[in-house]
């Protein structure tokens, strides 16, 4: 080993990264080379200018209270407000034996299904792909770049199919996270509107089925095939919508 | 994700937010890009937090703010030509290493500033995390995606860069 390969290690034992057999040989080295020494020192030496001369920016103290307000708004949506109706419930409890029966009744027949709060989740992915500039991580019209873009990041492969030829245009391919679980989106364009195709495995027992929802003037379709759980997210109008599934199905 | 499970990721990550906004700063190099960036970097932690299994959650948050000021470079630099990074070319030859002693005591805080601030960003980012924010050479391994021994020799050419960045200042107001 020449000295000027021995630099890095000259560092990485000042940094305290080496174990002890490599820290003992660079001692012994040390002791006999006076120009690895003096290239210690230096080191040394522009690491205390570096840590003495306070270099970190600090945050704004505005920040804190944005990041938590952007996070609360984000996050809105999956937490939705039936936690203080519950809370009302119980503080009633005691007085209102019979009356809570009631309000339980209808809050059960009214409080969202595991559906409701997947489809809410859904729009909510595909609002936030547009919003944060964050919409592909790997951008490309090929089905043959895409879809092994996808390996190694999650655990299964979806299925990257090519529609331009009936004028849904690729646009890439994105890793989100729905149903507490990571999952692939595919970006479709159709004119000037967007579609996020969210696949995913599906759950033990999933229905089969087509499901068609509106939420807040966005158009969801769901399905399952092999498998796999499909939803179609867009402002585009349903029978556009019905027709991008109908190609996928193709 | 429920107001609970809210409050566990703000008291797990909120507490690195002065290391955020720090990377974020010395990457993108202006206040109100790196103040975009960490909350950006917030609202994406916040959603893929269900993937986060333990371990150091500061090397984990680092890693998706370096993502979230990588994308913000990527496109602001959109409309440039950027020089690809590497590791060979940016390096310098190193010089001797007596006479510049005397120069790194007596740097500056300024001289520090401008000499780190003009490292290329790869430089800039090692040197942040292992000696502003104490990173350990696994954990800066994690947060850029690289092999502990490409940290190291990073880590040793942003060193020479920096050092030879001071010299030729001191040479300059001589």
């Amino acid at each position: 080993m020449t000295c000027q390969e021995r630099n890095d290690l000259i560092e990485a034992y000042a940094d305290g990264e080496l174990d002890l057999r490599a820290s003992l040989e660079i001692e012994r080295h040390l002791a006999n080379c006076k120009a690895c020494a003096a290239a210690l020192k230096s080191h040394q030496a522009l690491r205390s200018a570096l840590a003495g001369a306070s270099l970190s920016y600090d945050a704004p103290a505005r920040l804190s209270s944005r990041v938590r307000s952007a996070l609360r708004k984000q996050e809105k949506v999956s937490a939705v407000g039936w936690q203080p109706a519950w809370r009302w419930v119980a503080l009633a409890a005691p007085v209102f034996s019979v009356a809570i029966l009631a309000i339980v009744l209808v809050m059960v027949s009214r409080s969202p299904s595991p559906g409701d709060l997947l489809n809410q989740e859904i729009v909510s992915a595909h609002v936030r792909s547009l919003m944060v500039s964050h919409l592909t991580d790997f951008p490309s019209s090929d089905q043959h770049t895409v879809k092994p873009a996808f390996s190694g990041r999650i655990d299964f492969s979806p299925e990257v199919t090519d529609l331009s030829s009936v004028g849904f245009t690729l646009l890439g391919g994105r890793l989100d996270y729905l149903d507490r679980r990571p999952v692939a989106a595919l970006i479709y364009q159709r004119r000037k509107h967007l579609i996020n195709l969210f696949i995913w495995p599906s759950r033990e027992g999933a229905g089969a089925g087509v499901a068609e929802t509106s939420l807040r003037g966005y158009n969801l379709i769901r399905w399952s095939r092999a498998g796999m759980d499909y939803s179609a997210v867009s402002d585009l109008n349903l029978a556009e919508l019905r027709s991008f599934r109908q190609a996928l199905q193709e | 994700m429920g107001p609970t499970e809210l409050k566990k990721f703000e008291r797990t990550f909120l507490p690195h937010m002065s290391a955020a906004y720090n990377l974020a700063r010395w990457l993108t190099r202006s206040d109100q890009d790196a103040e975009d960036v960490v909350q950006e970097a917030y609202l994406r932690a916040v959603r893929f937090f269900g993937g986060f299994r333990g371990g150091s959650s500061k090397a984990w948050f680092l890693t998706i703010v370096r993502n979230a000021a990588y994308s913000w470079l990527q496109r602001s630099q959109a409309q440039g030509p950027i020089t690809p990074f590497d590791e060979q070319i940016h390096d310098v030859e190193d010089t001797n290493p007596g006479p510049e002693m005397e120069l790194l005591q007596n740097a500056t805080r300024k001289d520090l500033l401008e000499a780190l601030g003009s490292l290329p960003v790869e430089f800039r980012e090692a040197l942040v995390l292992r000696e502003l924010e104490g990173l350990s050479y696994k954990e800066i391994a994690e947060v850029d995606g690289v092999p502990i021994g490409t940290v190291m020799s990073r880590l040793a050419r942003a060193r020479r860069n920096l050092r030879q960045c001071l010299i030729d200042r001191g040479a300059k107001e001589e």
